[in-house]
Protein backbone atom coordinates (compact mmCIF):
# COMPACT_ATOMS: atom_id res chain seq x y z
CA UNK A 1 0.00 0.00 0.00
CA UNK A 2 1.26 3.44 -0.85
CA UNK A 3 0.94 6.56 0.53
CA UNK A 4 0.66 10.19 -0.23
CA UNK A 5 3.02 12.62 0.55
CA UNK A 6 3.42 16.16 0.20
CA UNK A 7 6.58 17.99 -0.46
CA UNK A 8 6.91 21.75 -0.33
CA UNK A 9 9.77 24.25 -1.69
CA UNK A 10 10.92 26.27 1.61
CA UNK A 11 13.77 28.92 1.36
CA UNK A 12 16.13 28.25 4.40
CA UNK A 13 15.00 31.35 6.22
CA UNK A 14 13.58 31.65 9.44
CA UNK A 15 10.08 32.04 9.20
CA UNK A 16 10.04 29.80 6.22
CA UNK A 17 8.93 26.56 7.96
CA UNK A 18 5.94 28.15 10.25
CA UNK A 19 3.74 29.33 7.56
CA UNK A 20 2.63 26.31 6.23
CA UNK A 21 2.57 25.00 9.10
CA UNK A 22 0.17 27.68 10.31
CA UNK A 23 -1.65 27.86 7.00
CA UNK A 24 -2.52 23.55 7.81
CA UNK A 25 -3.53 24.37 11.71
CA UNK A 26 -5.92 26.88 10.53
CA UNK A 27 -7.23 24.24 8.43
CA UNK A 28 -7.57 21.48 11.41
CA UNK A 29 -5.49 19.72 9.14
CA UNK A 30 -2.94 17.48 11.45
CA UNK A 31 0.40 16.87 10.49
CA UNK A 32 0.93 12.70 11.01
CA UNK A 33 4.57 12.93 10.65
CA UNK A 34 7.14 15.20 8.59
CA UNK A 35 10.65 15.54 8.18
CA UNK A 36 12.67 18.77 6.58
CA UNK A 37 15.39 18.06 4.05
CA UNK A 38 17.47 20.93 4.04
CA UNK A 39 20.51 22.38 1.73
CA UNK A 40 22.13 25.71 2.65
CA UNK A 41 19.74 27.90 0.51
CA UNK A 42 16.71 25.62 0.55
CA UNK A 43 14.67 23.13 2.02
CA UNK A 44 12.01 20.42 1.18
CA UNK A 45 9.71 19.81 3.84
CA UNK A 46 8.21 16.41 3.51
CA UNK A 47 4.30 15.84 4.77
CA UNK A 48 2.04 13.01 5.61
CA UNK A 49 -1.15 14.46 6.39
CA UNK A 50 -4.84 12.84 6.91
CA UNK A 51 -6.41 14.55 3.63
CA UNK A 52 -3.64 15.15 0.70
CA UNK A 53 -5.97 16.67 -1.16
CA UNK A 54 -7.11 19.39 0.71
CA UNK A 55 -3.59 19.97 2.19
CA UNK A 56 -2.02 20.09 -1.74
CA UNK A 57 -4.91 22.79 -2.53
CA UNK A 58 -4.50 24.97 0.03
CA UNK A 59 -1.01 25.13 -0.07
CA UNK A 60 -1.25 25.88 -3.75
CA UNK A 61 -3.55 28.52 -3.25
CA UNK A 62 -1.46 29.60 -0.98
CA UNK A 63 1.28 30.18 -3.55
CA UNK A 64 4.10 27.32 -2.36
CA UNK A 65 5.21 24.86 -4.97
CA UNK A 66 3.84 21.31 -3.83
CA UNK A 67 4.44 17.82 -5.50
CA UNK A 68 2.73 14.56 -3.94
CA UNK A 69 5.21 11.60 -4.25
CA UNK A 70 4.23 7.86 -3.35
CA UNK A 71 5.93 6.60 -0.26
CA UNK A 72 5.64 3.51 1.82
CA UNK A 73 5.25 3.03 5.36
CA UNK A 74 6.90 -0.20 6.40
CA UNK A 75 6.65 -1.39 10.23
CA UNK A 76 10.07 -2.31 11.57
CA UNK A 77 10.64 -4.56 14.60
CA UNK A 78 11.87 -2.36 17.36
CA UNK A 79 15.00 -4.39 17.94
CA UNK A 80 18.58 -4.61 16.49
CA UNK A 81 18.85 -5.87 12.78
CA UNK A 82 14.77 -4.72 12.03
CA UNK A 83 15.68 -1.99 9.28
CA UNK A 84 18.36 -3.83 8.02
CA UNK A 85 15.91 -6.76 7.27
CA UNK A 86 14.51 -4.29 5.00
CA UNK A 87 17.26 -3.10 3.67
CA UNK A 88 18.27 -6.76 2.54
CA UNK A 89 15.41 -7.52 0.95
CA UNK A 90 15.93 -4.74 -1.37
CA UNK A 91 19.29 -5.59 -2.37
CA UNK A 92 20.28 -6.52 -6.00
CA UNK A 93 17.11 -4.96 -6.85
CA UNK A 94 18.44 -2.16 -8.15
CA UNK A 95 15.65 0.03 -6.10
CA UNK A 96 17.09 3.13 -4.30
CA UNK A 97 15.72 4.32 -1.30
CA UNK A 98 15.58 8.20 -1.73
CA UNK A 99 15.33 8.76 1.71
CA UNK A 100 13.51 7.52 4.97
CA UNK A 101 12.13 9.00 8.31
CA UNK A 102 9.75 7.98 10.77
CA UNK A 103 6.47 8.22 12.69
CA UNK A 104 7.25 9.14 16.42
CA UNK A 105 4.47 6.73 17.55
CA UNK A 106 5.05 3.14 18.51
CA UNK A 107 2.90 0.17 18.79
CA UNK A 108 3.53 -3.22 19.68
CA UNK A 109 7.54 -2.74 19.71
CA UNK A 110 6.92 -1.84 15.75
CA UNK A 111 8.30 1.52 14.89
CA UNK A 112 7.01 3.15 11.99
CA UNK A 113 9.40 3.98 8.80
CA UNK A 114 8.33 6.09 5.67
CA UNK A 115 10.48 5.18 2.61
CA UNK A 116 10.49 6.96 -0.44
CA UNK A 117 11.81 4.79 -2.85
CA UNK A 118 13.13 5.16 -6.37
CA UNK A 119 10.55 2.97 -7.93
CA UNK A 120 7.62 2.43 -5.13
CA UNK A 121 6.01 -0.29 -7.36
CA UNK A 122 9.15 -2.32 -7.85
CA UNK A 123 9.87 -1.69 -4.13
CA UNK A 124 5.91 -3.04 -3.12
CA UNK A 125 6.28 -6.41 -4.99
CA UNK A 126 9.36 -7.01 -3.81
CA UNK A 127 8.20 -6.47 -0.23
CA UNK A 128 5.25 -8.24 -0.75
CA UNK A 129 7.17 -11.17 -1.98
CA UNK A 130 9.09 -11.22 1.33
CA UNK A 131 6.17 -10.96 3.39
CA UNK A 132 7.11 -7.63 4.92
CA UNK A 133 3.91 -5.47 5.89
CA UNK A 134 3.13 -2.00 4.53
CA UNK A 135 0.79 0.15 5.97
CA UNK A 136 -1.90 1.89 4.52
CA UNK A 137 -2.90 5.16 5.53
CA UNK A 138 -6.62 4.08 6.74
CA UNK A 139 -4.71 2.00 8.83
CA UNK A 140 -1.98 4.29 9.85
CA UNK A 141 -4.55 6.87 10.99
CA UNK A 142 -6.37 4.43 12.98
CA UNK A 143 -2.92 3.41 14.74
CA UNK A 144 -1.79 7.02 15.45
CA UNK A 145 -4.98 7.87 16.46
CA UNK A 146 -5.42 4.74 18.64
CA UNK B 1 61.98 50.25 -6.23
CA UNK B 2 60.69 53.15 -6.78
CA UNK B 3 57.87 54.89 -9.53
CA UNK B 4 59.69 56.85 -12.60
CA UNK B 5 57.42 59.94 -13.04
CA UNK B 6 59.32 61.64 -15.81
CA UNK B 7 56.81 62.21 -19.14
CA UNK B 8 57.93 61.17 -22.19
CA UNK B 9 58.45 63.19 -25.64
CA UNK B 10 55.50 63.16 -27.49
CA UNK B 11 54.97 59.76 -29.93
CA UNK B 12 55.16 60.83 -33.74
CA UNK B 13 51.45 59.30 -34.19
CA UNK B 14 50.13 61.46 -31.57
CA UNK B 15 50.20 64.16 -33.91
CA UNK B 16 46.98 63.27 -35.55
CA UNK B 17 45.80 64.01 -31.88
CA UNK B 18 46.40 67.70 -32.44
CA UNK B 19 44.70 68.52 -36.09
CA UNK B 20 43.54 71.61 -36.25
CA UNK B 21 39.60 71.35 -36.12
CA UNK B 22 39.37 72.36 -40.08
CA UNK B 23 42.00 69.85 -41.02
CA UNK B 24 40.61 67.27 -38.93
CA UNK B 25 37.01 67.76 -40.57
CA UNK B 26 38.16 67.74 -43.81
CA UNK B 27 39.99 64.22 -43.16
CA UNK B 28 36.83 62.70 -41.31
CA UNK B 29 34.49 63.97 -44.99
CA UNK B 30 36.83 62.25 -47.41
CA UNK B 31 37.21 59.46 -44.86
CA UNK B 32 33.18 59.46 -44.64
CA UNK B 33 32.82 59.58 -48.81
CA UNK B 34 35.02 56.65 -49.18
CA UNK B 35 33.21 54.33 -46.44
CA UNK B 36 29.89 55.11 -46.95
CA UNK B 37 30.00 54.73 -50.63
CA UNK B 38 32.35 51.25 -49.52
CA UNK B 39 29.44 50.58 -47.73
CA UNK B 40 26.81 51.09 -50.12
CA UNK B 41 28.04 49.00 -52.36
CA UNK B 42 28.95 45.94 -50.62
CA UNK B 43 26.53 45.74 -47.73
CA UNK B 44 23.22 44.63 -49.00
CA UNK B 45 21.23 46.38 -45.46
CA UNK B 46 23.06 49.48 -45.40
CA UNK B 47 22.24 50.10 -49.42
CA UNK B 48 18.32 49.10 -48.73
CA UNK B 49 18.14 51.76 -45.47
CA UNK B 50 19.34 53.95 -47.74
CA UNK B 51 17.32 53.57 -51.05
CA UNK B 52 14.56 53.45 -48.36
CA UNK B 53 15.03 56.98 -47.56
CA UNK B 54 16.31 58.01 -51.02
CA UNK B 55 19.72 58.45 -50.60
CA UNK B 56 22.87 57.99 -52.87
CA UNK B 57 26.58 58.14 -50.62
CA UNK B 58 26.89 61.65 -53.31
CA UNK B 59 24.14 63.15 -51.00
CA UNK B 60 26.58 63.51 -48.43
CA UNK B 61 27.89 66.81 -49.57
CA UNK B 62 29.24 68.48 -45.99
CA UNK B 63 30.51 65.96 -43.00
CA UNK B 64 27.10 67.62 -41.07
CA UNK B 65 24.99 65.38 -43.80
CA UNK B 66 26.16 62.91 -41.67
CA UNK B 67 22.95 63.11 -40.02
CA UNK B 68 21.19 62.09 -42.85
CA UNK B 69 22.53 58.61 -42.42
CA UNK B 70 20.59 55.57 -41.36
CA UNK B 71 21.13 54.20 -37.81
CA UNK B 72 22.70 50.77 -37.15
CA UNK B 73 21.71 49.22 -34.67
CA UNK B 74 23.15 45.83 -32.30
CA UNK B 75 20.08 43.92 -33.37
CA UNK B 76 21.59 44.70 -37.34
CA UNK B 77 24.51 42.63 -36.24
CA UNK B 78 22.57 39.65 -35.11
CA UNK B 79 20.15 39.47 -37.68
CA UNK B 80 22.80 39.24 -39.94
CA UNK B 81 25.02 36.72 -38.02
CA UNK B 82 27.90 36.13 -39.14
CA UNK B 83 28.77 37.72 -41.98
CA UNK B 84 25.91 39.86 -43.22
CA UNK B 85 27.26 43.05 -42.44
CA UNK B 86 30.80 42.70 -44.32
CA UNK B 87 32.01 44.83 -46.72
CA UNK B 88 35.06 43.02 -47.90
CA UNK B 89 35.28 39.56 -49.66
CA UNK B 90 37.00 37.17 -47.09
CA UNK B 91 40.16 36.73 -48.66
CA UNK B 92 40.67 40.42 -47.64
CA UNK B 93 39.70 39.59 -43.62
CA UNK B 94 41.87 38.66 -41.73
CA UNK B 95 40.74 38.74 -38.25
CA UNK B 96 37.81 37.92 -36.52
CA UNK B 97 36.25 38.94 -33.27
CA UNK B 98 32.84 38.32 -31.03
CA UNK B 99 30.85 39.36 -28.33
CA UNK B 100 27.87 38.35 -26.24
CA UNK B 101 25.16 39.27 -28.45
CA UNK B 102 21.56 39.81 -27.03
CA UNK B 103 20.25 36.19 -27.16
CA UNK B 104 22.54 33.05 -27.61
CA UNK B 105 24.30 34.45 -30.51
CA UNK B 106 26.98 36.52 -30.76
CA UNK B 107 28.15 39.35 -32.83
CA UNK B 108 30.75 38.95 -34.96
CA UNK B 109 33.01 41.53 -36.20
CA UNK B 110 35.50 41.36 -38.78
CA UNK B 111 38.75 43.36 -39.90
CA UNK B 112 40.56 44.08 -42.70
CA UNK B 113 44.79 43.72 -42.05
CA UNK B 114 44.00 48.00 -42.98
CA UNK B 115 41.62 47.56 -39.80
CA UNK B 116 43.93 45.81 -38.13
CA UNK B 117 46.41 48.22 -38.62
CA UNK B 118 44.29 51.36 -38.22
CA UNK B 119 43.16 49.73 -34.63
CA UNK B 120 46.50 48.95 -33.69
CA UNK B 121 47.55 52.83 -34.07
CA UNK B 122 44.09 54.17 -32.16
CA UNK B 123 45.29 51.92 -29.23
CA UNK B 124 49.10 53.22 -29.79
CA UNK B 125 47.89 56.46 -29.46
CA UNK B 126 45.85 55.72 -26.43
CA UNK B 127 48.74 54.31 -24.46
CA UNK B 128 50.87 57.41 -25.71
CA UNK B 129 48.06 59.74 -24.13
CA UNK B 130 48.41 58.63 -20.89
CA UNK B 131 52.21 58.25 -20.84
CA UNK B 132 52.97 54.78 -22.02
CA UNK B 133 56.35 54.44 -24.02
CA UNK B 134 58.95 52.02 -24.89
CA UNK B 135 60.45 50.88 -22.37
CA UNK B 136 57.11 50.99 -20.42
CA UNK B 137 56.41 46.71 -18.99
CA UNK B 138 52.44 46.31 -19.97
CA UNK B 139 51.02 43.66 -18.39
CA UNK B 140 47.60 43.16 -20.49
CA UNK B 141 45.31 41.55 -18.30
CA UNK B 142 41.80 41.55 -20.65
CA UNK B 143 41.44 38.53 -22.12
CA UNK B 144 42.79 36.97 -25.15
CA UNK B 145 40.37 35.33 -27.57
CA UNK B 146 37.41 36.86 -29.07
CA UNK B 147 36.29 39.37 -26.85
CA UNK B 148 38.55 42.36 -28.47
CA UNK B 149 40.47 43.56 -25.05
CA UNK B 150 43.92 41.25 -24.93
CA UNK B 151 44.67 41.44 -28.38
CA UNK B 152 43.09 45.40 -29.26
CA UNK B 153 46.09 46.30 -26.45
CA UNK B 154 48.57 43.70 -27.33
CA UNK B 155 49.43 45.04 -30.49
CA UNK B 156 48.99 48.47 -29.88
CA UNK B 157 51.26 48.20 -26.71
CA UNK B 158 53.40 46.31 -29.05
CA UNK B 159 53.69 49.13 -31.88
CA UNK B 160 54.47 51.69 -29.17
CA UNK B 161 57.64 49.27 -28.57
CA UNK B 162 56.57 48.81 -25.12
CA UNK B 163 57.64 45.13 -23.68
CA UNK B 164 54.08 43.69 -23.38
CA UNK B 165 53.37 40.69 -21.11
CA UNK B 166 50.44 38.71 -22.58
CA UNK B 167 49.21 37.27 -19.39
CA UNK B 168 45.14 37.85 -20.26
CA UNK B 169 43.04 37.23 -17.59
CA UNK B 170 42.77 35.50 -14.30
CA UNK B 171 44.94 34.00 -12.11
CA UNK B 172 45.60 36.42 -9.17
CA UNK B 173 48.41 35.54 -7.96
CA UNK B 174 49.97 35.17 -10.64
CA UNK B 175 49.53 38.42 -12.42
CA UNK B 176 50.61 39.83 -8.83
CA UNK B 177 53.94 37.76 -8.94
CA UNK B 178 54.55 38.44 -12.24
CA UNK B 179 53.75 42.11 -12.23
CA UNK B 180 56.56 42.03 -8.87
CA UNK B 181 59.00 39.62 -10.73
CA UNK B 182 58.74 41.58 -14.27
CA UNK B 183 58.55 44.95 -12.62
CA UNK B 184 55.61 45.79 -14.70
CA UNK B 185 55.37 49.40 -15.39
CA UNK B 186 51.36 49.43 -16.97
CA UNK B 187 48.73 47.47 -16.25
CA UNK B 188 46.13 46.92 -18.48
CA UNK B 189 42.83 45.02 -17.31
CA UNK B 190 39.25 45.85 -15.83
CA UNK B 191 38.73 48.49 -12.87
CA UNK B 192 37.09 46.10 -10.73
CA UNK B 193 39.93 43.77 -11.34
CA UNK B 194 42.82 46.13 -10.53
CA UNK B 195 41.09 46.75 -7.20
CA UNK B 196 40.80 42.95 -6.36
CA UNK B 197 44.72 42.72 -7.64
CA UNK B 198 45.51 45.32 -4.97
CA UNK B 199 43.41 43.78 -2.08
CA UNK B 200 44.95 40.38 -3.06
CA UNK B 201 48.41 41.81 -3.02
CA UNK B 202 48.40 42.86 0.24
CA UNK B 203 47.31 39.56 1.16
CA UNK B 204 49.94 38.38 -0.05
CA UNK B 205 52.49 40.90 1.83
CA UNK B 206 52.99 42.86 -1.07
CA UNK B 207 52.55 46.59 -1.26
CA UNK B 208 51.40 47.86 -4.77
CA UNK B 209 52.79 51.48 -3.93
CA UNK B 210 56.19 50.30 -3.38
CA UNK B 211 56.34 48.21 -7.07
CA UNK B 212 57.34 50.32 -10.49
CA UNK B 213 53.63 49.87 -11.54
CA UNK B 214 52.54 53.62 -12.23
CA UNK B 215 49.91 53.47 -15.07
CA UNK B 216 46.61 51.47 -15.26
CA UNK B 217 44.70 51.48 -18.72
CA UNK B 218 41.19 50.39 -17.11
CA UNK B 219 38.12 49.97 -19.28
CA UNK B 220 35.42 47.19 -20.49
CA UNK B 221 33.15 48.03 -17.71
CA UNK B 222 31.78 51.62 -16.66
CA UNK B 223 33.17 52.65 -13.55
CA UNK B 224 33.36 55.88 -11.17
CA UNK B 225 35.71 58.85 -10.00
CA UNK B 226 35.22 57.17 -6.44
CA UNK B 227 36.69 54.32 -8.38
CA UNK B 228 40.08 55.99 -9.79
CA UNK B 229 40.16 57.59 -6.33
CA UNK B 230 40.54 54.14 -4.27
CA UNK B 231 43.08 52.80 -7.02
CA UNK B 232 45.32 55.77 -7.00
CA UNK B 233 45.70 55.68 -3.34
CA UNK B 234 45.72 52.22 -3.11
CA UNK B 235 48.36 51.53 -5.94
CA UNK B 236 50.15 54.83 -6.03
CA UNK B 237 49.48 54.66 -9.86
CA UNK B 238 47.54 57.20 -12.32
CA UNK B 239 44.47 55.32 -13.70
CA UNK B 240 43.18 56.56 -17.14
CA UNK B 241 40.03 55.53 -18.65
CA UNK B 242 40.02 53.51 -22.05
CA UNK B 243 36.75 52.92 -23.90
CA UNK B 244 35.87 51.29 -27.04
CA UNK B 245 33.30 48.18 -28.09
CA UNK B 246 33.80 45.74 -30.30
CA UNK B 247 31.38 46.70 -32.67
CA UNK B 248 33.00 49.82 -33.82
CA UNK B 249 36.97 48.13 -33.36
CA UNK B 250 37.69 47.09 -29.68
CA UNK B 251 39.47 48.92 -27.02
CA UNK B 252 41.33 52.45 -27.98
CA UNK B 253 37.79 54.35 -29.50
CA UNK B 254 38.85 57.08 -26.91
CA UNK B 255 41.56 57.46 -23.97
CA UNK B 256 42.16 59.78 -21.20
CA UNK B 257 45.54 61.85 -21.65
CA UNK B 258 47.32 62.46 -18.46
CA UNK B 259 44.75 65.49 -17.59
CA UNK B 260 42.16 62.33 -16.31
CA UNK B 261 39.43 64.36 -17.52
CA UNK B 262 37.40 62.31 -19.89
CA UNK B 263 38.41 59.84 -23.33
CA UNK B 264 39.50 61.86 -26.08
CA UNK B 265 38.01 60.15 -28.93
CA UNK B 266 40.36 59.19 -32.13
CA UNK B 267 37.76 61.47 -34.04
CA UNK B 268 39.78 61.35 -37.54
CA UNK B 269 38.91 57.47 -37.18
CA UNK B 270 35.71 57.16 -35.17
CA UNK B 271 32.91 60.32 -35.80
CA UNK B 272 31.39 60.59 -32.58
CA UNK B 273 27.91 62.35 -32.32
CA UNK B 274 24.81 62.40 -29.57
CA UNK B 275 21.87 61.97 -29.91
CA UNK B 276 18.32 62.13 -28.29
CA UNK B 277 17.60 58.51 -27.84
CA UNK B 278 13.79 58.50 -27.64
CA UNK B 279 13.30 61.40 -30.27
CA UNK B 280 17.33 60.61 -32.15
CA UNK B 281 17.23 64.07 -32.84
CA UNK B 282 21.22 65.02 -32.53
CA UNK B 283 22.13 67.15 -29.93
CA UNK B 284 24.46 69.82 -29.03
CA UNK B 285 28.17 69.10 -27.36
CA UNK B 286 27.55 69.66 -23.40
CA UNK B 287 24.32 68.10 -23.65
CA UNK B 288 23.96 64.47 -22.52
CA UNK B 289 22.13 61.89 -24.68
CA UNK B 290 23.11 58.18 -26.23
CA UNK B 291 26.49 58.44 -28.22
CA UNK B 292 26.40 57.08 -31.77
CA UNK B 293 29.77 56.30 -33.37
CA UNK B 294 31.10 56.10 -37.33
CA UNK B 295 33.89 54.22 -38.49
CA UNK B 296 35.54 56.74 -40.98
CA UNK B 297 38.02 54.11 -42.14
CA UNK B 298 36.94 50.27 -40.97
CA UNK B 299 37.17 48.36 -44.38
CA UNK B 300 36.16 45.12 -43.22
CA UNK B 301 32.74 46.07 -41.44
CA UNK B 302 32.05 49.87 -41.57
CA UNK B 303 29.47 51.16 -38.69
CA UNK B 304 27.62 54.01 -39.63
CA UNK B 305 26.13 55.83 -36.96
CA UNK B 306 26.11 52.93 -34.46
CA UNK B 307 23.80 53.20 -31.53
CA UNK B 308 26.23 52.29 -28.44
CA UNK B 309 23.32 52.84 -26.10
CA UNK B 310 26.17 54.57 -24.22
CA UNK B 311 24.82 57.69 -22.24
CA UNK B 312 27.48 60.50 -22.34
CA UNK B 313 28.27 64.05 -23.86
CA UNK B 314 30.82 65.37 -25.62
CA UNK B 315 32.51 67.95 -23.37
CA UNK B 316 32.18 71.46 -25.37
CA UNK B 317 35.82 72.45 -23.97
CA UNK B 318 39.09 72.15 -25.19
CA UNK B 319 41.41 69.67 -22.74
CA UNK B 320 44.33 71.36 -21.49
CA UNK B 321 46.56 68.64 -23.07
CA UNK B 322 45.90 71.08 -26.05
CA UNK B 323 44.24 67.60 -27.90
CA UNK B 324 41.85 69.06 -30.84
CA UNK B 325 39.84 65.53 -30.21
CA UNK B 326 37.09 66.10 -28.35
CA UNK B 327 36.32 64.02 -25.09
CA UNK B 328 33.36 61.83 -23.44
CA UNK B 329 31.85 62.43 -20.54
CA UNK B 330 32.61 59.28 -17.88
CA UNK B 331 29.90 56.71 -18.97
CA UNK B 332 27.28 55.46 -16.19
CA UNK B 333 24.40 54.36 -18.11
CA UNK B 334 22.85 52.75 -20.46
CA UNK B 335 19.94 53.41 -22.79
CA UNK B 336 18.63 50.17 -23.08
CA UNK B 337 19.30 46.92 -20.40
CA UNK B 338 22.39 45.80 -21.50
CA UNK B 339 24.35 44.98 -17.89
CA UNK B 340 28.70 44.68 -17.94
CA UNK B 341 29.94 42.28 -15.79
CA UNK B 342 33.44 41.61 -15.31
CA UNK B 343 33.94 43.16 -18.63
CA UNK B 344 31.11 40.98 -20.50
CA UNK B 345 28.38 42.36 -21.78
CA UNK B 346 24.82 40.25 -20.27
CA UNK B 347 21.19 41.64 -21.40
CA UNK B 348 18.19 39.89 -19.37
CA UNK B 349 17.11 38.26 -22.26
CA UNK B 350 20.30 36.22 -22.57
CA UNK B 351 18.91 34.98 -19.10
CA UNK B 352 16.03 34.34 -19.89
CA UNK B 353 16.77 31.98 -23.20
CA UNK B 354 18.50 30.32 -21.21
CA UNK B 355 16.25 29.82 -18.48
CA UNK B 356 13.54 28.75 -21.12
CA UNK B 357 16.04 26.18 -22.77
CA UNK B 358 16.42 24.41 -19.15
CA UNK B 359 12.69 24.56 -18.35
CA UNK B 360 10.92 24.52 -21.00
CA UNK B 361 8.08 27.42 -19.67
CA UNK B 362 9.90 30.86 -18.58
CA UNK B 363 10.25 30.72 -14.40
CA UNK B 364 9.71 34.58 -12.98
CA UNK B 365 13.99 35.38 -12.39
CA UNK B 366 16.03 38.11 -10.85
CA UNK B 367 19.04 38.85 -11.68
CA UNK B 368 21.32 40.44 -8.98
CA UNK B 369 24.71 41.93 -9.50
CA UNK B 370 26.88 42.92 -6.85
CA UNK B 371 30.57 44.15 -6.42
CA UNK B 372 31.82 41.45 -3.87
CA UNK B 373 35.57 42.51 -2.31
CA UNK B 374 35.67 44.31 -6.07
CA UNK B 375 34.82 41.83 -8.32
CA UNK B 376 31.60 41.93 -9.78
CA UNK B 377 29.18 38.75 -9.29
CA UNK B 378 26.18 37.93 -10.75
CA UNK B 379 23.27 35.65 -9.18
CA UNK B 380 20.12 34.39 -10.33
CA UNK B 381 17.58 33.67 -7.99
CA UNK B 382 14.50 31.65 -10.06
CA UNK B 383 11.22 30.59 -8.47
CA UNK B 384 10.50 26.82 -7.97
CA UNK B 385 7.69 26.46 -10.24
CA UNK B 386 5.29 23.27 -9.16
CA UNK B 387 6.11 21.30 -12.67
CA UNK B 388 10.09 22.26 -11.58
CA UNK B 389 9.77 20.81 -8.04
CA UNK B 390 11.23 17.96 -6.94
CA UNK B 391 10.67 16.22 -3.01
CA UNK B 392 14.35 15.44 -3.54
CA UNK B 393 17.33 17.50 -2.47
CA UNK B 394 19.66 15.89 -5.39
CA UNK B 395 17.10 16.56 -8.19
CA UNK B 396 17.04 20.10 -7.33
CA UNK B 397 20.47 20.43 -7.25
CA UNK B 398 20.56 19.00 -10.52
CA UNK B 399 18.54 21.52 -11.57
CA UNK B 400 20.25 24.11 -10.01
CA UNK B 401 23.34 22.99 -11.96
CA UNK B 402 21.60 22.66 -15.40
CA UNK B 403 20.37 26.23 -15.13
CA UNK B 404 23.84 27.88 -13.82
CA UNK B 405 25.13 25.70 -17.22
CA UNK B 406 22.49 27.08 -19.56
CA UNK B 407 23.11 30.62 -18.33
CA UNK B 408 27.24 29.56 -18.81
CA UNK B 409 26.74 28.70 -22.32
CA UNK B 410 24.80 31.23 -23.38
CA UNK B 411 26.69 34.55 -21.69
CA UNK B 412 29.76 32.70 -20.95
CA UNK B 413 29.53 33.99 -17.12
CA UNK B 414 28.85 31.62 -14.19
CA UNK B 415 26.16 32.57 -12.00
CA UNK B 416 25.60 31.65 -8.92
CA UNK B 417 22.02 30.55 -9.51
CA UNK B 418 19.42 30.71 -6.08
CA UNK B 419 15.95 28.83 -6.18
CA UNK B 420 13.42 30.52 -4.58
CA UNK B 421 9.60 30.24 -3.40
CA UNK B 422 6.56 31.02 -5.68
CA UNK B 423 5.84 34.46 -5.76
CA UNK B 424 8.75 35.24 -3.57
CA UNK B 425 10.51 37.83 -5.90
CA UNK B 426 9.67 41.39 -6.15
CA UNK B 427 7.26 42.68 -8.92
CA UNK B 428 5.98 46.22 -9.37
CA UNK B 429 3.10 46.71 -11.42
CA UNK B 430 2.97 43.27 -12.32
CA UNK B 431 5.48 43.32 -14.13
CA UNK B 432 8.57 41.87 -12.47
CA UNK B 433 11.80 43.64 -10.91
CA UNK B 434 14.50 41.63 -13.44
CA UNK B 435 17.59 43.64 -12.81
CA UNK B 436 19.09 44.74 -9.33
CA UNK B 437 22.63 46.23 -9.92
CA UNK B 438 23.65 46.57 -5.88
CA UNK B 439 27.34 48.57 -7.60
CA UNK B 440 27.78 51.50 -7.33
CA UNK B 441 27.58 53.22 -10.31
Amino acid sequence: MKIKQLSVFLENKPGALSAPCRLLAKADINIQTCSLADTREFGILRLVVEDTDKAKRLLQRNGFAVKVTDVIALEVADEPGGLAAILDALEGTGINIEYAYSFSSRTKGHALLLFRFSDPNAALRVLKERNINTVGSEELTKRLKG
Amino acid sequence: MSKNREIPPMHPASAMDFLPPAQLRDVQFTRLKDMVQRAFDHVALFRKRMDEQKLKPSDLRTLDDIVKLPFTVKTDLRDTYPFGLCASPMSEIVRFHASSGTTGKPIVVAYTQEDLNDWTRAVLRSLAACGVHNGDIVQVAYGYGLFTGGLGLHYGAEALGASVIPISGGNTDRQIMVMKDFGVTVVCCTPSYFLHLIDRAGEMGINMKELPLRIGVFGAEPWTEDMRERIEAGSDIKAYDIYGLSEIVGPGVANECTHQAGPHIFEDLFYPEIIDPKTLEPLPDGTEGELVLTTLCKRAMPMIRYRTRDITALEPTRCACGRTLRRIKRIGRRSDDMLIIRGVNLFPSQIEAALLKVEGTLPHYQIIVDRQKDLDTLEVQVEVTADAFSDTVSAMEQMKKRLAHSIEIITGLRPAVKLVAPRSLQRSEGKAKRVIDKRIM
